[in-house]
C-alpha cells in the first residue's frame, strides 16, 4: 500500500519539523517527505489541505480492560477510540487479571494486539508478584517476553527494603521503573483530595503528602539504586518540584500527569460527580497550574489519558463506593488543544508531550515523521470543534467527566502501519 | 451553592431533604416555624394529623440506628402515614443487587417518600437523583456528610432557649471529622445568622480547611467556651480509640471533657445539647448531662416535631391542607 498526504502542515516536535509538506508511505514506512521518491506510485491519496499531519500519538497510561474486565472494554473498542484521537501506541499497566506477571499474560496482550490490528500496545510487567508488594516477579522473563517496564500499577509497596531491592534488580535488567507515588497509609482510604471539598462533602480526604511522602521515599531509592525511574500521573505542584530537584542533580527520573488533573480540580467534583472520582485525586487550582507550568517548563515529558473505560454499575453508587477513573482515550488529543487555545500550553509543546516525549520514556521509535520510521500518522482539523457527549463515545466506558465540553479538533485519518485505521468521513 | 438544586422544586418548595447547605434562612425558618405548630400534637391525647394519611414511608436504614428510626417513625404515625422498616445489610446488597435495584422494588411497591440512613457520605444525594419524580428522599444520615434534621431539632431548640440567633456565639467541641452532625449544624447556624460558630477539637478530629465552612477553630477547650451561648457536644466513637487519632478516653475526658468547672467559662444562661447517646464521663461529666443547663431530653422530644415538619413540606403538605393545629 503506498499512500500520499498532499499540502498538509508537517508538525514533528522531534524533527523540528513545521512546515506545508507531503509525506510518502509505503508499506507500512514513511519513505518521503516534501520531495516524491523514485517511483513512487500512490495507491491511496488523501488531501492534507489546511489540516495538520502529526506522528501517530503515544499514551502512557491506558487500560483496554483485557483480560479480566472484557464487560468494561475490549481492545477493539478502546482501540478504536484511541484512533478516533490519533492514538497508535498505548502502554499499559499490569493491573489486569490476572496480572501480568507471567509470560502467559503477555502473550494474550500481544495476541490481542494482533487481532485488533489497530495500534502498538507496550505492557508494564508487575515490579512484584501479583502486585502484592512482597517477591519480585520476573522482570527480565516478562521483560524478553515483550514487556517495556515494569510498574506496580496502583498497588502500594508497603516494605522499603522490597521497594529498594526491586529497584535494584529492574536496574540489574535494565529496565525502567513506572512508579505511581501513593502512601498506602496515608491515603487512609480516602477517595477525594483532602482539602475543602472533602470537608464539605464530608468524604475521607487523600492528604498531598500521600503523595509527596512516597515520592521523596522513592527519588532517594533512586539515587541509591541509580535505576531509571518514570513517575507516573504526578497530581501536586509540590511534587512537580520535588521532580525538578532531582532532575538538577542528575538523577534518572521523568515523569507524566494525567489529562484530568490538566482541566479538573476538586471543585469540579461539585455534589458527588462520581465520573470525577479519580486516583490520583482531583486536587486544587494552585495544582493544576503548577501541572501545567511543569510541562511548560519541561520537567513533565507527557501528558497520558490514564484512560479507564467502565461499566455503568461501576458508577452508580454513593461515591465513595464507586470505581475510581475515566474515560478519556478520545479526548487526550482535543483536550490538549483545548489548554493551547486557552494560552496555557504552546501547540508544538502539547504535540511532544503526546508524541515523541512519551515515545522516549518507553525507549521506543514512535511519535516521529523521520523518513525510514513506521506510518503511524494523525492527521488534524483545528477549525472543527465538537460537543463531549456521552452516547457518542467509542469506548465502551461512557464515564467522561468531560460531559457538555466544547472541545476543539477533530482527527479526520489514523495511520497505523500504514493502514487508515481511523477516517472520519 | 449547590446541594439546594436538587432540594428543591422548581416553585422553590423543599423537594427532597438532604442537607441543610445552600437552603435559604428562609426555608430553614419555615422548617422551625412548621415544627412549632407540631410540638403540640405530641401533647394531646390523640396525638395525630391526618396530613399524610394514604402516603406509604419507607425508612430504609442501610446502617443501624434505634433512636433515629424511632423519631422518623413516630413521625409519620402522627402524620398518619403508613411506615414501612428495612435495615437493610450492606451483607445482602452485596449479593447482588445495586442500591437501584433496591431503590425500583420498592418504587414498585408504591412508596411515596424514602429515610435514607447509609455509611456513605452523598448516599441520600444519589439516591434522590436515581428515584422517580414523585418520590420525596429525606437524609437520616449519611457517612459524614449530613444529618440535617437532627441539625434542624437542635437549631429549634436553639430558637426555643434563645428567641433569635443573631447575637449568639454557639460551641460545637467534639469529632467534627467523622461528624455528619457537625456538618450540618455549622451550615444551619451560619444561614441563620449566628454570631460565630466555634469547633473545639484536637488537630486530629477537625477536616482539613474547615475554616471555609466560616468556624473559628480552638484546640483550647477553656479559651473556646469563653462566653459562649451554646455548647453542643458531639458523641465520641470508641473506635477513634484504637486507630491514632487520640490516645484514651481519659485524656479526652481531661482536655475536652465538659465538667461543670469548664462550663463557668461560657454565659451564666448557656444551654448544653448533645445529639445522644451520650458517653458519661468520655465526652460530658454527668452532672452537665442532668444539670440544669442541658436540654439534651428536650431536643429528643423536639425530633418528632422537626421530622414532623419535613416530612410534611416534602410532600407538599401546607397547613391549610387539613387539621393542623394553629
Amino acid at each position: 500500500m503506498r499512500i500520499i498526504i498532499e499540502k498538509g502542515r508537517l508538525l514533528d516536535p522531534a524533527n523540528k519539523l513545521d512546515g506545508k509538506q507531503d509525506l510518502f508511505i509505503a508499506d507500512g514506512k514513511i519513505v518521503g517527505i516534501n520531495k516524491r521518491p523514485d517511483g513512487f506510485e500512490s495507491d491511496l491519496q488523501i488531501d492534507a489541505q489546511d489540516k495538520v499531519v502529526l506522528p501517530g500519538l503515544v499514551d502512557l497510561c491506558a487500560r483496554l480492560r483485557e483480560p479480566g474486565y472484557a464487560y468494561k472494554g475490549t481492545f477493539q473498542s478502546e482501540c478504536q477510540a484511541a484512533n478516533s484521537s490519533g492514538i497508535t501506541s498505548i502502554c499499559c499497566p499490569p493491573d489486569t487479571k490476572p496480572v501480568i506477571d507471567t509470560t502467559a499474560v503477555v502473550d494474550l496482550i500481544h495476541q490481542r494486539t494482533r487481532d485488533a490490528k489497530r495500534s502498538n500496545v507496550y505492557p508494564l510487567a508487575a515490579l512484584t508478584l501479583g502486585l502484592k508488594g512482597e517477591h519480585l516477579a520476573e522482570m527480565d522473563t516478562l521483560r524478553r517476553a515483550g514487556c517495556i517496564g515494569v510498574s506496580n500499577g496502583l498497588a502500594p509497596i508497603e516494605s522499603t527494603e522490597v521497594l529498594r531491592r526491586a529497584f535494584e534488580y529492574a536496574h540489574s535488567c535494565g529496565l525502567t521503573v513506572f512508579f505511581f507515588a501513593e502512601d498506602y497509609s496515608l491515603k487512609n482510604n480516602g477517595v477525594v483530595h483532602e482539602g475543602p471539598v472533602s470537608t464539605r462533602l464530608g468524604l475521607p480526604g487523600i492528604p498531598e503528602t500521600a503523595e509527596t511522602v512516597a515520592l521523596s521515599r522513592a527519588l532517594l531509592l533512586v539515587e541509591q539504586t541509580q535505576v531509571k525511574a518514570h513517575f507516573c500521573r504526578l497530581s501536586s505542584a509540590r511534587s512537580v518540584s520535588m521532580i525538578a530537584a532531582a532532575q538538577e542533580l542528575g538523577l534518572p527520573v521523568t515523569a507524566d500527569v494525567a489529562i484530568c488533573n490538566l482541566h479538573l480540580t476538586e471543585m469540579d467534583i461539585a455534589d458527588y460527580n462520581s465520573d470525577c472520582h479519580l486516583i490520583p485525586p482531583l486536587r486544587n487550582e494552585r495544582d493544576r497550574k503548577g501541572l501545567i507550568e511543569g510541562i511548560n517548563k519541561g520537567i513533565i515529558a507527557a501528558v497520558c489519558s490514564d484512560h479507564q473505560p467502565h461499566d455503568a454499575d461501576a458508577k452508580a453508587t454513593p461515591f465513595s463506593q464507586t470505581e475510581a477513573g475515566a474515560s478519556t482515550i478520545e479526548h487526550l488529543l482535543p483536550l490538549m488543544l483545548h489548554l493551547v487555545n486557552r494560552n496555557e500550553i504552546k501547540l508544538e509543546q502539547a504535540i511532544a508531550v503526546l508524541s515523541s516525549q512519551p515515545a522516549n520514556i518507553l525507549g521506543v521509535d514512535k511519535g516521529t515523521l523521520a523518513i525510514g520510521s513506521d506510518a503511524d500518522i494523525c492527521i488534524l482539523d483545528l477549525e472543527t470543534s465538537n460537543s463531549v457527549d456521552k452516547e457518542l463515545l467509542l469506548s465502551a466506558g461512557k464515564n467522561t467527566p468531560f460531559k457538555g465540553w466544547e472541545l476543539p479538533g477533530q482527527v479526520t485519518h489514523t495511520l497505523y502501519n500504514g493502514n487508515v485505521v481511523f477516517n472520519k468521513n | 451553592m449547590t446541594g439546594n438544586k436538587i432540594q428543591l422544586d422548581k416553585n422553590g418548595n423543599l423537594k427532597h431533604f438532604l442537607t441543610t447547605e445552600g437552603l435559604s434562612q428562609a426555608l430553614l425558618q419555615n422548617i422551625l416555624d412548621r415544627a412549632e405548630s407540631f410540638a403540640s400534637v405530641g401533647e394531646r391525647a390523640v396525638k395525630k394529623v391526618p396530613l399524610l394519611r394514604g402516603k406509604t414511608i419507607a425508612n430504609l436504614f442501610f446502617e443501624p440506628s434505634t433512636r433515629t428510626r424511632t423519631t422518623f417513625e413516630l413521625a409519620a404515625k402522627r402524620l398518619s402515614a403508613d411506615i414501612l422498616n428495612l435495615n437493610i445489610s450492606t451483607s445482602a446488597t452485596s449479593k447482588g443487587e445495586t442500591l437501584s435495584d433496591t431503590l425500583h422494588t420498592l418504587e414498585a411497591m408504591h412508596c411515596d417518600m424514602f429515610v435514607v440512613r447509609h455509611a456513605n457520605s452523598g448516599a441520600a444525594h444519589y439516591i434522590a437523583t436515581q428515584v422517580a419524580p414523585h418520590i420525596s428522599v429525606i437524609n437520616a444520615g449519611d457517612g459524614r456528610h449530613a444529618h440535617p434534621t437532627q441539625a434542624m431539632l437542635d437549631m429549634f431548640t436553639i430558637r426555643r432557649h434563645k428567641k433569635t440567633f443573631e447575637n449568639l456565639r454557639v460551641a460545637i467541641v467534639g469529632d467534627i471529622l467523622h461528624s455528619r452532625v457537625a456538618r450540618s449544624e455549622i451550615h444551619a447556624l451560619s444561614t441563620l445568622g449566628v454570631l460565630e460558630t466555634r469547633i473545639i477539637a484536637p488537630q486530629t478530629l477537625i477536616p482539613k480547611d474547615v475554616e471555609n465552612l466560616g468556624v473559628q477553630v480552638f484546640h483550647d477547650m477553656d479559651e473556646g467556651l469563653n462566653g459562649v451561648d451554646v455548647v453542643m457536644m458531639l458523641r465520641l466513637q470508641k473506635e477513634r480509640m484504637r486507630g491514632a487519632l487520640l490516645p484514651s478516653e481519659n485524656e479526652y475526658f481531661q482536655r475536652y471533657g465538659l465538667t461543670s468547672k469548664r462550663l463557668e467559662k461560657a454565659k451564666s444562661d448557656v444551654i448544653v445539647m448533645h445529639p445522644g447517646p451520650i458517653n458519661r464521663g468520655v465526652e460530658i461529666a454527668s452532672d452537665v448531662a442532668d444539670g440544669e443547663r442541658s436540654v439534651i431530653l428536650q431536643q429528643v422530644s423536639h425530633g418528632i416535631a422537626v421530622r414532623m415538619a419535613v416530612m410534611a413540606m416534602t410532600m407538599g403538605r401546607s397547613p391549610e391542607d387539613s387539621g393542623e393545629v394553629s
